[in-house]
């Protein structure tokens, strides 16, 4: 029976603090930030500094790339490939939204009912990721061609009409198709949506939901008022750790896809390694970059997370 | 006890089992409306199990719950009008005290819910503090925004699961009177969970004392007190002493039994003695025992062994021949001490003593005193 409990109150954010501490132990918290600030800046600061540089030159490989200040590159680079960035967003997005659908409920049963099999499940989700990426896009290629199970039950139970109807496949086949890439995409992505929502939800305290229902919420209603809203931090990092590398993503729609399919990512791929444009490549990274952020500044607000920025 | 009403709660042989281990034993009790019943017994006796049944949060191995005339066994949690304040209090976190408070209004579709909720929490004296979230309140504050916002529902029933248990004893007291007072002002049936068999008897009207899964007594604190049925509750709700006797046949005077122990006629009244039982314990409280003879016909001579003075009282431990110690409580009212090491007269009346059928263990919930 401890007193704590009962005398628990919140911290004054006035007054404390400052007059106890000795002011020499000030420093200590920006001491402990040096090594990643150190870090950020010679991997991130610096990279996007000459990025951002060599995106305003001009020239070619052979005569070299000299800084003109040309801001126009960014209009340019956004009409020639506003189609590839919109379906690079549109297909992250879909693979987003399946990625969730599907690992919501795999999350909530590793946290809530696996048990003792818990840290198997979460071994068997982490699993994939003892391959390459490659790899394992490639058995996609396997899984969707025609001549396997996967498309003849699609074709029998009319799923590849569906898809021709909305839009996701042009024939009767699965493989090389936007369905493709975005299956791809939700697989490859899908642990990184199961663990941060696998970790919200193994802090849901059961408990709650007992509450819930003596409260006379129904099954729905205690999912809708407390699972849900309890289990946000975990959806939006989730959601974020999948559409981000998703959108940038350029393996999945050259191994699954066709030539309508291209992905930003691949564009920025061919104009640094093959075209060797690396002012064009180096915009449309910026512009990936801001549109992302942007994006995902507006989404982190509306789902009311704001500590996440 | 009345005539029966439509919203008393009755459970009829309820019964939990988990797996080959029976928690709760087939369990009979009515409890009648509005009133404040308690549910007392050692850690692990089942009193959470049993609540949880009448919540709906456990499915009963075998038995029925009742409310008045309607049978609520096969509904869920969500479809009783039954109330739970969790031990652990349960209050969502993400949520400001007055969305929990008015959380169970609103599933029920109360046009009235920000009302009713704002009343509740002024009747838990909580006015004022709607905007915070659970977190930024103290654990008596969390413990009355729990309470507020079970009994905003004005349930059939209201079942409370050591909602104290961690508060401190000052706050713990407090609180007790105010849950009182809470439930004398609303008039709901309030099912109090409890180990702390003080707490119990100073807040509820009814007690039933429960033992590994069974009840084994019920009945108003003062009844249980003077005249416990088993060793069990003898020794849970506060001390006894017990000595073991024979029933001697016959009767000395009107309404008074002769028990023989250890060469000594002690008298107990005759119904305070189990019928048909040779063999008892007899028991008596320490504070109904004096030392000299003033206490009335039944006397034991002893040895001082032990004087420990509290206060308002002094305690002795008094050894009797055969070696048995009696403790002897006595106001501090100013009259003569005795020494260690004094022989001493101890004395009780026929009707303070109380007769318990002698097959039991003497010191069956005796150690439970230590953790309360
Ligand atoms: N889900 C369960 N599975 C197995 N055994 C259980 C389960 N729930 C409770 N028990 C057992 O049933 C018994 C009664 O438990 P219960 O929680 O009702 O005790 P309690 O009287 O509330 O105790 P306390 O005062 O410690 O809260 C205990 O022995 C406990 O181990
Ligand atoms: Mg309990």
């Amino acid at each position: 029976m401890s007193e704590a409990t009962a005398t628990r109150v919140p911290a004054s954010p006035l007054g404390t603090g400052t007059a106890a501490t000795p002011a020499r132990r000030n420093w200590v918290p920006y001491a402990l930030l040096l090594p990643g600030l150190l870090w950020l800046t010679v991997f991130f600061v610096l990279p996007m500094i000459t990025l951002g540089s060599q995106s305003l030159q001009e020239g070619n490989v052979d005569e070299g790339f000299v800084f003109t200040g040309n801001v126009g590159i960014y209009a340019d680079a956004f009409s020639r490939y506003w189609p590839h960035m919109v379906r690079s967003l549109s297909y992250a997005g879909l693979a987003t939204v399946l990625a969730l659908l599907l690992g919501y409920p795999l999350a909530y049963f590793i946290a809530q009912k696996a048990g003792r099999w818990k840290n198997v499940v979460l071994v068997l989700v982490i699993a994939p990721f003892f391959t390459s990426f490659l790899i394992r896009t490639l058995a996609w290629k396997t899984i969707l061609s025609d001549n396997w199970v996967v498309t003849q039950w699609a074709q029998q139970l009319g799923i590849t009409d569906v898809l021709q109807a909305v839009g996701l496949t042009s024939t009767d086949s699965l493989l090389f198709s936007p369905f493709a890439v975005v299956m791809g995409l939700t697989y490859n992505f899908l642990p990184f949506m199961i663990l941060p929502l696998y970790a919200s939800l193994e802090r849901l305290d059961p408990r709650l939901l007992e509450a819930a229902g003596d409260l006379y919420a129904t099954p729905i209603q205690a999912f809708r008022r407390v699972t849900w809203p309890l289990s946000l931090p975990g959806v939006v990092a989730g959601t974020l750790l999948t559409f981000i590398p998703a959108s940038g993503d350029f393996i999945n729609a050259r191994l699954l896809g066709n030539t309508q399919t291209t992905m930003i990512g691949s564009v920025i791929d061919s104009q640094f390694l093959r075209v060797l444009d690396y002012p064009l490549a180096a915009a449309l990274s910026f512009v990936l970059l801001v549109v992302i952020v942007t994006l995902v500044a507006l989404y982190v607000r509306k789902a009311g997370t704001e500590e996440l920025l | 006890m009345g005539e029966s009403q439509k919203g008393d709660l009755h459970l009829v042989a309820l019964t939990k089992t988990f797996g080959a281990f029976t928690a709760v034993q087939p369990m009979d009790l009515t409890i009648p409306q509005g009133s404040f019943f308690a549910l007392l017994g050692p850690s692990g006796c089942g009193k959470t199990t049993t609540l949880r049944m009448i919540a709906g949060l456990e499915a009963p191995s075998a038995g029925s719950i009742r409310i008045g005339e309607q049978d609520i066994t096969a509904t869920k949690a969500h479809q009783r009008n039954v109330n739970t304040v969790f031990q652990s209090y349960a209050l969502f976190p993400h949520m400001t005290v007055l969305d929990n408070v008015m959380f169970g209004l609103k599933r029920r579709g109360d046009k009235d819910a920000r009302r009713k909720a704002l009343e509740a929490l002024e009747l838990v004296q909580l006015e004022g503090l709607g905007g915070r979230k659970p977190a930024q309140l103290s654990g008596g504050m969390q413990q009355r925004v729990a309470l507020a916002r079970a009994l905003v529902n004005r349930p059939d029933v209201l079942l409370l699961d050591e909602p104290l248990g961690a508060l401190d004893l000052k706050l713990r007291r407090q609180m007790q009177i105010e849950l009182k007072r809470i439930q004398q002002e609303v008039g709901l049936t309030f099912i109090h969970v409890t180990h702390d068999q003080e707490e119990a008897m100073t807040m509820a009207d009814t007690i039933a004392v429960m033992n590994q899964g069974v009840v084994e007594q019920i009945g108003d604190p003062a009844t249980l007190y003077e005249q416990p049925r088993s060793t069990f509750v003898a020794n849970f709700l506060g001390q006894s002493n017990l000595l073991r006797a024979k029933v001697v046949p016959g009767s000395p005077r009107e309404g008074v039994a002769l028990v023989r122990s250890h060469d000594a006629d002690l008298e107990v009244a005759v119904d305070h003695l189990p019928q048909g039982a040779s063999d008892v314990w007899l028991g008596v409280r320490p504070e109904k025992l004096r030392l000299g003879e003033s206490g009335g016909p039944n006397r034991l001579r002893g040895t001082v062994r032990d004087v420990s003075f509290t206060g308002v009282a002094i305690q002795y431990i008094v050894r009797m021949p055969w070696g048995r110690e009696l403790t002897v409580v006595q106001q501090n009212d100013g009259s003569a001490r005795a020494t260690l090491g004094e022989d001493v007269t101890v004395s009780w009346a026929a009707e303070h003593g109380f007769a318990l059928d002698a097959s039991q263990d003497a010191d069956a919930g005796a150690m439970v005193e230590d953790d309360v």
